[in-house]
């Protein structure tokens, strides 16, 4: 099964390894037929659907205004919704650097995302700390505070980078389980039971 | 006009006035008759230092102390104060909260980081850093290690009280608390996470119905420790983290930085270099002013105006692109010029750019500035006036709507302005709709010193060459220049190594956010919105 996003020729995407290993996963699981197909019509309303939240702390947020304006339109892809409120959002790009002060404040943003919720780790800074990685005031990386679904490099990175970083989220989303067991699911939970909050 | 050296020699009798290296007088006092020198200097009637630029925590090993960068906005002469303390345990100075409205943040900021108490200070709380952070960093002392202060997912530890220091007539100081807020007041969050606070920026808000009483304007949701990270790099290292304070004037930044361990190195740079730099400040302030006009537009409810102002700043990023190879953080001015020479097809690009702002321009202003929702918005809303622009130190267009001739392009020129035609833009009303016209004036001032070079770039060499490794000789160095929104001043303290012993960075976006709480005193919440939005602050630039 070639999983593609938004007309986008499969050999374009370098990580189709990563997609296969999941179709695979997939697979070897099997599915019932109607189970199955309910899948599929949910999988594609939300990976068409993703309305991110709007959180920029530095410099990758500037190349979100760029990413909505009318060069790089993400409107076209569907993702021009963005929303204020975490209660309204599928997903959150963090662009910028997390620093000790905003990891609560964060944290919680993430906590108040409704299900399903995915966080896309937009340049350096949010990766790895960038950079400020040798900083006294620095989060090294966020994916010690939330689980990462997608890591999009640079600093910042194009608006481009980050256009194939969602559509990238886009694919995950189309090979989701809905019913029964669900891959990225129980990874979530096992992060969220080592990394709890009090 | 009186000397600056013998207007101090006069207030200050017994002084040792020295030079720093960039020419500005430095006296170093006593901490105990600070207070008073510092009333003088300020009421002075020929030379009223009433602008003070920035306060430098120091760290000397043997000493804590603070330099002091003042300034006049009658005669535009500057000095410098210095003073100490030997005690390291519990550093004490006074303050000078009550004679310049901004001492009060830059006083807490020096206590956030070195630990240094200033005895009057209304407001003696943490800054940048938690309220249970161990240690001082920017001490040379400060223990870094992680497990003390460690990355912690609970919520911080938070105080409804502020800590004042009180010397009592015998001379002992005692500590007191006093509240931040009334007992009785109700208090609004906004932010950090709020679109309107243009990035991670908290107020805290007390109001009385729709009415503002207080803003307690707390920040260090991004503060990412430069000046401490500056201290272990070397000269050339430091600048790319000019690029991430204020990425819009990412070009002026690094030339103000540039041009501080320039002189301090005695490097000469080339013509070409020069022009090239001015260029791309001008272009930067061109974009930056777009940026700022889509987004205060989109903050009062006119989204459209932002796809509008994004076209040309995304003409100008292609520009900037060709030559430096990014769209942000440029990293292209560096000691002895700039990174590469300009794109072969520059010249032509910056001339298309030219040909078609002024109709740019017209259209922003027949879509938006005449609108009557948006002049009933802006005009009268958050008037700041001259006296308070000076004293809270509030640079840039914001403080030139204000009718304060601040730009530093005309009172301290640096590079090829003093040779350059343009007119400062000076209104008088300082209100937000005051402060929007003058940018969308600058604009057209920028496009004009853009007239001026673009065909006149000399040939020559882009870099001189400089030693691979820049060891700066002993002594200190203050540079101003005027970023995209306001003056940005750099000053570094050099031991005789190739790394900088002590690197500030005072932006002009700490007093912008500071006198938000001023401004809108008595006015409506909704104001709030058009107020933040027309001072144009930005956040990373104030936590650093």
């Amino acid at each position: 099964m070639e999983v593609t996003c938004k007309g986008v020729p499969y050999e374009a995407f370098k990580d189709n390894e990563y997609i296969e290993k999941l179709v695979n996963e997939l697979r070897e699981s099997g599915t019932n037929v109607i189970v199955g197909t309910f899948d599929k019509l949910i999988n594609w309303g939300r990976s068409n659907s993703l309305w991110p939240l709007t959180f920029a702390t530095s410099c990758c947020g500037i190349e979100f205004v760029s990413l909505g304006a009318a060069r790089f339109d993400m409107a076209r892809f569907g993702w021009e919704v963005a929303r204020a409120s975490p209660r309204q959002a599928d997903f959150m790009m963090v662009a910028g650097t997390i620093v000790n002060r905003m990891v609560p404040v964060f944290r919680r943003l993430y906590d108040q995302l409704a299900e399903p919720k995915y966080v896309i780790a937009c340049g350096s800074c949010a990766i790895s700390g960038g950079p400020f990685r040798n900083s006294y005031h620095v989060a090294k990386g966020i994916e010690d505070i939330v689980p990462v679904d997608v890591f999009v490099p640079g600093c910042p990175p194009r608006p481009e980078a980050m256009i194939y970083g969602i559509m990238q989220l886009s694919r995950k989303i189309k090979v989701e389980k809905f019913f029964g067991g669900v891959n990225r699911q129980e990874k979530q939970r096992e992060f969220l039971e080592s990394h709890p909050v009090e | 006009m009186a000397n600056i050296q013998e207007k101090l020699a006069q207030i200050i009798p017994g002084a040792t006035i020295e030079d720093d290296g960039t020419g500005i007088p430095q006296v170093t006092v006593d901490d105990k008759d600070w207070h008073d020198l510092a009333r003088k200097l300020h009421d002075d009637p020929e030379c009223p230092m009433d602008y003070l630029v920035t306060i430098v925590g120091m760290d000397w090993v043997e000493s804590l102390g603070a330099i002091y960068y003042l300034a006049s906005s009658k005669t535009l002469q500057r000095c410098s104060v210095r003073i100490q303390t030997t005690d390291r345990e519990k550093p004490m100075l006074h303050s000078v909260a009550d004679i310049w409205r901004i001492a009060e943040i830059y006083e807490r900021e020096v206590y956030d980081l070195f630990g240094i108490v200033f005895i009057g200070n209304p407001d003696m709380r943490r800054l940048f850093l938690n309220i249970d952070w161990v240690g001082y960093p920017l001490r040379k002392d400060y223990n870094d290690d992680p497990a003390l202060n460690p990355v912690s997912t609970e919520n911080e530890r938070q105080s409804d009280f502020t800590n004042v220091y009180v010397e009592k007539e015998d001379g002992t100081v005692e500590k007191t608390e006093r509240r931040v807020f009334e007992a009785d007041d109700f208090v609004v969050n906004i932010g950090p996470q709020h679109p309107a606070t243009h990035g991670v920026l908290r107020f805290r808000t007390a109001v009385d119905g729709e009415m503002i009483k207080k803003i307690d304007v707390y920040m260090g949701y991004i503060h990412r420790g430069v000046e401490k990270l500056c201290e272990s790099l070397q000269y050339p290292q430091t600048l790319h983290f000019m690029d991430r304070l204020d990425y819009f004037s990412a070009h002026n930044y690094h030339h103000g930085l540039c041009i501080a361990i320039e002189k301090a190195a005695g490097i000469e740079i080339s013509r070409r270099a020069q022009v090239i730099r001015v260029m791309m400040d001008e272009l930067s302030r061109i974009a930056s002013h777009c940026l700022f006009i889509g987004t205060y537009c989109m903050d009062l409810g006119a989204t459209t105006m932002l796809f509008y102002t994004l076209r040309v700043r995304e003409q100008i990023l292609d520009i900037m692109e060709k030559t430096c190879g990014a769209r942000m953080t440029f990293n292209y001015d560096c000691i002895g010029g700039v990174m590469q020479d300009l794109a072969p097809d520059f010249v032509q690009d910056v001339k298309a750019l030219l040909a078609v702002l002024p109709a740019n321009i017209k259209e922003y202003n027949k879509i938006f500035t005449g609108n009557v929702i948006a002049r009933n918005r802006m005009i009268g809303v958050g008037t700041l006036s001259r006296e308070d622009a000076i004293s809270y130190a509030v640079t840039g267009p914001s403080g030139r709507a204000s009718g304060w001739a601040c730009d530093v392009r005309k009172t301290h020129p640096y590079s090829i302005y003093s040779e350059l035609e343009f007119d400062e833009i000076i209104a008088t009303e300082g209100d937000s709709m005051a402060r929007f016209e003058c940018r969308m004036k600058e604009m057209e001032q920028s496009a004009r010193i853009l007239e001026q070079l673009v065909d006149n770039i000399p040939d020559g060499e882009y870099c001189v060459k400089v030693p691979k490794v820049l060891k700066l000789p002993k002594g200190s160095w203050f540079q101003m220049v005027e970023g995209c929104r306001g003056v940005f001043g750099v000053y570094i303290e050099s031991d005789g190594t190739a790394k900088p012993y002590r690197l500030k960075i005072a932006p002009p976006c700490l007093p912008l956010a500071t006198v938000v709480d001023h401004i809108t005193r008595g006015a409506k919440i909704a104001d709030l919105i058009t107020i933040g939005g027309s001072l144009d602050y930005i956040v990373p630039d104030m936590d650093r």
